[in-house]
């Protein structure tokens, strides 16, 4: 029986421990604002918090996520207001917005240890996460609008 | 003539209204609409009917039946009918629509939803806001000259009375319907969200997670589905042991789906199915399946053979697909000459969501929630596949995580339909990331191939262009093997150039892949070695390249392609309605030199400038890049500008972010783009073999210049594209003196 913190709340799992958590934040939590892009950490859309480290969640086995405190895009605030989900949205970055709640998730990881990034800083940061629909100078615009840098 | 009609059929848009609420379809019939979006009077052909519905409420509800996949759609168009009406956005309600032919044509491809519904919604809210005129003054017993709607109510001014729509939706619904010549449509100066940018309406949604894409989407009882399919098009099951995946926890069985028979279209490929309790363990049990395929005859395609047939086909004499002039005399005549061939690869889509969709069937009917970019081919897929009436298919659209033309293409809807009517439970298909890009519907593989006689300042005097290119009907049949004449118009035979003797010719490929519909298709190819050309050609000739192409485009003027007995395909459209006006695409080439401050930008060591231009879908678009390459030959791009001509713009931001968006996207096409194909098999499988740009690897700042037009709307999602793969290429010859002549660029050493 693994033990898990998401969001907040207390949740035992008793499946196939290699499983990803990604699988089981969205078929058993029906956490769905976490994506499956690539299934082998290429693509970032499938990205979390994982002890508030940006994650990601399709190469992270159930076992790694025992005991461990899990904050989704579900979970990054209450209402939507998040400094970077206001960011996401003054700037209006997303087009489809599949890949957005992981570009989200990193940003805000990224925020929490570096408040006034650079460039580079976000290139470091960034590189993990794609978007084919191409937002990134949005992307770029609304991390240093969350951070008052611009 | 338009002819719009009140239906009292309410059961159509279902439970989105309530009793008593005016429920207006507006089935606009040949006339302006029509024709516009066809070019043609053919009523039986086109049906399209926008739904508007006042709810006694006085919520205003939109039906939405175009598919959101990032282009801001879902808002653009209701905000055109919502404007109209004069209804208060805030009390505007959205509702998708299902898949249904009495919307219309719903396949958003294309780039043409604005194009083709801009009049049809325009007339839809106008419609309304006349009745609730009417309403109004029956009820006050005035003249309607002298009501006025503003702002979701009626308004009397002489009296200062004012009602609601809400109060008068039930009165407005038994009013005659207007007659078309009795709708006054806004002029541009009363349009109030026409033209501004409103917060699109799924934006807090994706913020938060929540919005639904069809990998999303759930029904009670649902399993998942994970399918091993022949590595080789058309290759067949020969055995299968699924000893060890039925061992995997939570798997429940396994189905084996029928082979796809040529013409493929849009049949499910076939296979062995793993059906599970969650989309892992489908994952997992087909991990662990033992399947050997008969891979049948496209067992013999390698793409780099493929590639060498496609250059001896383009170097020899093919089908005349245009000619003016006689462009052979004029290479008799043994003046100087240049010639050079181009080579892009296949091309996958890789949209970030793959497909995905969820469908039950139960008592002879399916029930289908998908990620599509068309509802209608799903109905018409799923019904084929069954063998039930397309009628008895319901599809329902979710967002799309991408579509870029692969989400056309339903494939996947019918495997999750036929599974279900296996497994007596919905069934979820989401393709693998793997299973994506190798079993894509591929942007063609092209060579191109292009000659020029040289006249004075290197303008050429005659030009041959032959494009080489499995077509996307290979897909609907199998014997062919020449371009159709809708995707040789992108950018092929409709070429604007002043030269007097042109001849533009097309061979033959066979197909062995699925060809498929990607972000601009054949434009791709086109442009990227039309424009690249006229960069050697200006190059050769010592002239800057702004200044030479509008010489090779000459003065401005309205192509007559009639006069000179070429059929222009246009997108569609008429040409006397949209005619191909190379003073619009020499304004854009104008623009885009000033604002990107062409003549004047020194760019660093190792930085250049490159510059093209293209016309398609209708819009016209100019392009200046900056590349920078570095002692290792890696390439940045810190800088793109576009100037683009789309006509009337509807939403600006959207416009502005699928232009930035295209910049990035043909990047990848320039940059790393390519699928290749070794025995039959496609050999990349997910982003570290089909790579596509990253933040540090996409333009760092796209400038969109919208150059202003009361023009009608043409299209906005994939006109980007064409001209900036060329740019980017003509900026790296500039940069490094290395001609990119095959795409990707990372096959080219560039120092």
């Amino acid at each position: 029986m693994i033990q898990l913190t998401v969001n907040g709340l207390v949740r035992q799992f008793d499946g196939d421990p290699e499983m990803p958590l990604l699988w089981y934040l969205r078929d058993e939590l029906r956490l769905t604002g976490t994506k499956y892009g690539c299934g082998i950490g290429l693509c970032g859309a499938c990205t979390v918090h994982l002890n508030g480290a940006a994650t990601r969640s399709c190469v992270t086995p159930m076992s790694a996520a025992a005991g461990r405190e899990v904050v989704t895009i579900e979970g990054l605030s209450t209402d939507g207001d998040h400094p970077v989900q206001r960011a996401w949205k003054t700037v209006t970055v997303p087009q489809c917005g599949y890949c957005q709640p992981g570009q989200m998730m990193q940003a805000a990881a990224l925020l929490r240890a570096k408040p006034a990034p650079t460039d580079a800083d976000i290139d470091d940061a960034m590189q993990g996460n794609i978007c084919r629909c191409g937002t990134y100078q949005r992307i770029r615009a609304a991390i240093k609008l969350a951070a008052g840098v611009t | 003539m338009t002819s719009v009609v009140l239906v009292t059929r309410r059961g159509f848009l279902g439970a989105m209204l309530s009793a008593g609420a005016l429920v207006l379809c507006a089935r606009v019939l040949p006339a302006r609409a029509l024709q516009a979006a066809t070019g043609k009077d053919d009523a039986t052909a086109w049906y399209p009917s926008v739904y508007v519905g006042i709810e006694p409420s006085g919520t205003v509800i939109i039906v939405a039946h175009r598919s959101e996949m990032g282009t801001g759609i879902r808002t653009a168009l209701p905000m055109v009918a919502a404007d109209e009406l004069e209804a208060d956005w805030e009390r505007v309600r959205i509702e998708q629509a299902i898949g249904d032919p009495r919307y219309g044509d719903q396949n958003t491809d294309g780039s043409k939803s604005m194009r083709d519904f801009y009049q049809a919604l325009r007339d839809a809210g106008a419609t309304a806001r006349l009745m609730l005129v009417r309403a109004a003054a029956v009820k006050w017993n005035v003249p309607p000259s002298e009501c006025t709607a503003r702002n979701h109510q009626v308004v009397h001014a002489a009296t200062g009375r004012s009602l609601g729509y809400g109060e008068l939706a039930t009165l407005a619904a038994a009013q005659p319907v207007p007659r078309p010549e009795e709708l006054q449509l806004k002029s541009p100066a009363e349009l109030r969200y026409v033209g501004t940018d409103v917060a699109i309406i799924d934006l807090e949604d994706i913020c938060t997670g929540k919005a639904v894409y069809g990998i999303d989407a759930q029904m009670p009882g649902m399993v998942y589905a994970s399918i091993a399919r022949s590595p080789v098009l058309g290759g067949t099951l020969e055995s299968y042991d699924d000893t060890e995946a039925r061992k995997v926890r939570g798997v429940q069985q396994t189905v084996v789906l029928p082979p796809a028979k040529p013409p493929y279209a849009f049949q499910a490929l076939g296979g062995v199915a793993v059906v599970a309790d969650g989309a892992w363990a489908a994952m997992q049990g087909r991990e662990k399946l033992k399947v050997e395929w008969e891979p049948g005859e496209n067992a013999t395609y390698d793409s780099e053979a493929y590639k060498t047939s496609l250059y001896e086909t383009a170097r020899s004499p093919q089908k005349v697909v245009r000619n003016v002039g006689d462009v052979d005399a004029e290479f008799a005549r043994g003046g100087k000459t240049y010639e050079a061939q181009y080579y892009v690869p296949l091309l996958a889509h890789a949209s970030m969501e793959p497909p995905a969709a969820v469908a039950e069937y139960r008592d002879g009917k399916v029930l289908a929630w998908a990620a599509t970019q068309n509802p209608q081919a799903v109905q018409d897929a799923v019904a084929s596949a069954l063998g039930i009436a397309k009628q008895d298919v319901t599809c329902h659209v979710t967002l799309l995580g991408g579509g870029f033309g692969r989400k056309s293409k339903p494939d996947y809807v019918v495997e999750a339909a036929l599974l279900s009517r296996q497994v007596g439970k919905p069934v979820n298909v989401t393709w693998s990331r793997e299973d994506d890009v190798k079993f894509d519907y591929y942007n063609a593989v092209a060579a191109v191939y292009l000659k020029a006689a040289l006249g004075a300042g290197g303008k050429p005097t005659a030009w041959l262009q032959r494009s080489v290119f499995p077509p996307i009907t290979s897909i609907f049949d199998v014997n062919a093997v020449y371009g159709d004449p809708g995707h040789l118009g992108q950018g092929f035979l409709d070429v604007p150039f002043d030269i007097p003797n042109l001849r533009a010719e097309n061979g033959p490929a066979k197909a062995h892949v699925r060809i498929g519909w990607l972000r601009s298709v054949a434009n791709i190819y086109h442009a990227f070695a039309i424009q690249s050309f006229v960069d050697e050609l200006a190059a050769a000739a010592g002239r800057d390249r702004v200044e030479y192409l509008l010489d090779v485009i000459g003065p401005s003027r309205k192509i007559d392609f009639q006069a000179e007995g070429t059929v222009n395909p246009n997108y569609g459209k008429s040409l006397e309605q949209y005619p191909l006006d190379t003073g619009r695409l020499r304004r854009v080439i104008e623009v885009v030199a000033e604002r990107s401050k062409w003549a004047k930008r020194k760019p660093a060591n190792g930085s250049a400038l490159g510059f093209a231009a293209h016309q398609s879908f209708l819009s016209y678009v100019a392009a200046v890049v900056e590349v920078e390459v570095d002692r290792k030959g890696q390439v940045r791009i810190p800088r793109v500008d576009l100037a683009v001509d789309v006509g009337r713009v509807i939403h600006p931001e959207r416009v502005r972010a699928q232009f930035e968006g295209a910049a990035v996207f043909a990047t990848a096409v320039a940059l790393t783009g390519e699928i290749t194909a070794v025995k039959g098999q496609i050999q990349q499988g997910n982003y570290h073999d089909y790579p596509v740009p990253r933040i540090n690897e996409a333009p760092y700042e796209t400038r969109v210049h919208i150059v202003s037009s009361d023009a009608l709307p043409t299209g906005v999602g994939e006109p980007g594209v064409p001209p900036t793969v060329p740019a980017i290429c003509n900026a790296l010859f500039a940069a490094t003196g290395k001609r990119i002549r095959e795409l990707p660029v990372k096959r080219t050493p560039l120092v």
